[in-house]
């Protein structure tokens, strides 16, 4: 008889208390992996004070949130939240564990792996069950999870599988997984757990931390702005940010405007930057490298101005203006106000 | 007391600047048609190990893991300041996913011996994973500081780094030794002239067997003579192979990666259905009334 499959782990990060949305999504994807395999959806949380996130995951779907609460854990470093999860791994073998792609989850998770001795995906756009043939190896497996993921610079699309033991590993870039709307009052099942941290996992020290929350909010944003580097220069971004604001909408940028110093990083849209899914984007002075539109092609509409008529963002836009933004943008904030 | 820093670099295809050339007819790309370059966030890697070695005397190793045509980038670190270079390459290797990679490049540390830090560019622009860094760290039981712009400083056997954190940073303390892995956040210095001139006879002892196919030179001098000629004289590139590192057969390369690839696609840029907005007043005008009426703007 086959050993009974592991649970679907979600592991939770947060800052302050507050759960990052990449979370949230992932543990909505947990549940819908959880139920085919028939499973459980579990949740790590960590940290220094956090049990107030509890009924937030359960009302997401977990149907268990292992909580572990020690100072130490605050804030994150990483040596000890590895310490903490290897061990709850050696305990529970759960079948699959996913980490958000974020600066947090794609250092943590790697130590983790490494020292399991078990495989590892990095920035997962999506994830299936499927069974898997390794015909090098003559060798078949089912109910595996196919790990799917754009690589060599986001030209290919590549479906990886982790055939060593369990859990399967994978780190999941964010915007990518649904957000379900939460079932307030739904209950699950608290486990504490008491953590054996020891001195080598505290030898890193935080001497200076500063941070602030993001200001721009683009995963959630409906309507996008975009510019490029054809805005040529920080002060022409006004017109995007004009745009912006007559349309109700966000200022996202290319990596190229942010390299160029006219817009901070916070506001970058594709592969290195966030992923975004808004009702209307509208990409200016923006080429469209693979890049780029990796992070924002499933935009329901999408509008590209640009002045060369081959510009690979054409390929991807709805609606095609070969112009001058610095005419197209002006009239279409007339337009839109005399609606 | 100087330190050893020893950087590892990667040799990568340019996916990053993709030129029609490079495109096939179908729209995807041809990947052996992508130049090989210096994987950009190595260089920054390698930056800070030479800013290191200007403030405190350190002695910069560089080592790569790849085919025998990596040793280009090797002598390109050489060109920019670095005082010693090791490949490691082996048919054995070809296949292995970041475990694989980094078991093995633990191993090469570990061959090279003593050192005070490791310095790895965050993440190689053909597979974009980051975690090669971490999982070397993890390997040697090393601490390690990620997404690092600068090192405040070395000393009493500790760094004191700045690293980026979501929206923001942090400033972290660690015992030697500890891996560090960098973003691009300093300008990598140009290769000098000078060192270029010196250090483009830098050969691998393969390159010097591969440039003289029978082993026994007419003028009677052999290949180990002119390797330890090289070597006197500081340009020999270290080579080794996976049993030369110690490493276990078993957990490099294919049969060390627990990650298979089941399927590759190409993503294909096709012309879609993209409707032409003519850039008039009146085009425009259309476009914002069509994106009211279906709610798209409201």
């Amino acid at each position: 008889m086959a050993e009974k499959l592991g649970n679907v782990w979600v592991f939770i990060e947060q800052e302050g208390g507050k759960i990052a949305d990449v979370s949230l999504e992932l543990v909505c994807k947990a549940r819908e992996l959880a139920d085919q395999l028939k499973v459980k959806t579990e949740a790590l949380l960590l940290g220094g004070n956090v049990a107030g996130c509890v009924d937030t995951l359960y009302s997401y779907g977990c149907d268990t949130v292992y909580l572990v609460e020690d100072e130490r854990l605050e804030p994150f470093t990483v040596l000890p939240y590895a310490r903490v999860i290897m061990d709850l791994i050696r305990e529970h073998k759960p079948n699959i564990l996913l980490f958000g792609a974020t600066l947090k989850g794609r250092e943590l998770a790697p130590r983790v792996a490494s020292e399991k001795l078990g495989g590892l995906t990095a920035d997962c756009t999506d994830l299936r069950i499927d069974d898997f043939e390794d015909k090098k190896n003559n060798k078949s497996y089912t109910n595996k999870l196919m790990q799917i993921r754009p690589a060599f610079g986001g030209n290919i699309i590549a479906t990886i599988v982790n055939t060593w033991d369990d859990p399967q590993m994978v780190t999941v870039r964010e915007g990518v997984m649904k957000m379900d709307a939460p079932v307030p009052g739904r209950k699950g099942k608290l486990v504490r757990v008491t953590p054996k941290i020891s001195d080598v996992e505290t030898v890193v020290k935080v001497l200076e931390r500063v941070r602030a929350d993001k200001e721009v909010d683009l995963k959630g944003a409906q309507i996008i702005v975009s510019g490029g580097y054809g805005v040529g220069s920080k002060a022409n971004f006004k017109l995007i940010y004009d745009l912006a604001e007559a349309l109700g909408g966000e200022v996202g940028a290319s990596r190229a405007a942010v390299d160029a110093g006219w817009i901070d990083h916070d506001h970058q849209v594709g592969q290195t930057g966030v992923t975004v899914r808004p009702r209307l984007y509208i990409a200016c002075g923006i080429s469209g490298s693979i890049q780029h539109v990796a992070g924002m092609k499933e935009s329901k509409k999408i509008i590209a101005i640009n002045s060369d008529p081959g510009a690979p963002i054409f390929s991807t836009a709805h609606y095609a203006i070969v112009g001058d933004l610095n005419v197209v943008i002006p009239q279409m904030i007339k337009a839109f106000k005399a609606k | 007391m100087s330190y050893t820093v020893l950087v590892f670099v990667k040799q990568v295809p340019d996916t990053q600047n993709i030129s029609g050339d490079a495109m096939t007819p179908e729209g995807t790309v041809n990947r052996a048609a992508l130049p090989a370059i210096f994987n950009p966030e190595d260089l920054n890697a390698l930056e800070l190990a030479l800013q290191l070695k200007d403030r405190y005397g350190a002695r910069v190793v560089v080592a790569t893991m790849g085919m025998p045509a990596a040793a280009e980038v090797l002598r390109q670190s050489l060109y920019r300041g670095a005082d010693e270079a090791v490949l490691v390459t082996d048919r054995a290797l070809a296949g292995a996913d970041t475990l694989a990679t980094s078991y093995t490049l633990s191993c090469c540390a570990k061959k090279i011996g003593k050192v005070d830090l490791i310095l790895c560019g965050r993440q190689a622009i053909d597979g974009d994973t980051a975690q090669v860094g971490p999982q070397i760290a993890e390997k040697l039981k090393m601490p390690q500081i990620c997404y690092v712009e600068e090192v405040v400083e070395v000393g009493n056997g500790r760094i004191v780094a700045r690293r980026a954190i979501d929206g923001g940073y942090e400033v972290l303390e660690a015992p030697l030794p500890a891996l560090l892995t960098v973003i691009d956040a300093n300008d990598p210095r140009p290769m000098n002239a000078k060192r270029i001139m010196k250090y483009k006879r830098a050969r691998t002892p393969s390159e010097v067997a591969k440039a003289h196919p029978n082993a026994n030179y007419t003028d009677g001098q052999t290949v180990d003579d002119e390797l330890k000629a090289l070597a006197a004289n500081g340009l020999l590139i270290h080579e080794y192979n996976a049993s030369d590192i110690g490493a276990d057969p078993s957990r490099i390369g294919f049969p060390g990666s627990p990650t298979k690839v089941k399927q590759v696609m190409s993503v294909v840029l096709t012309a879609s259905e993209a409707k032409s907005v003519p850039a008039t007043a009146e085009g425009i005008n259309l476009l914002i009334h069509e994106l009211i009426s279906d709610h798209t703007l409201g």
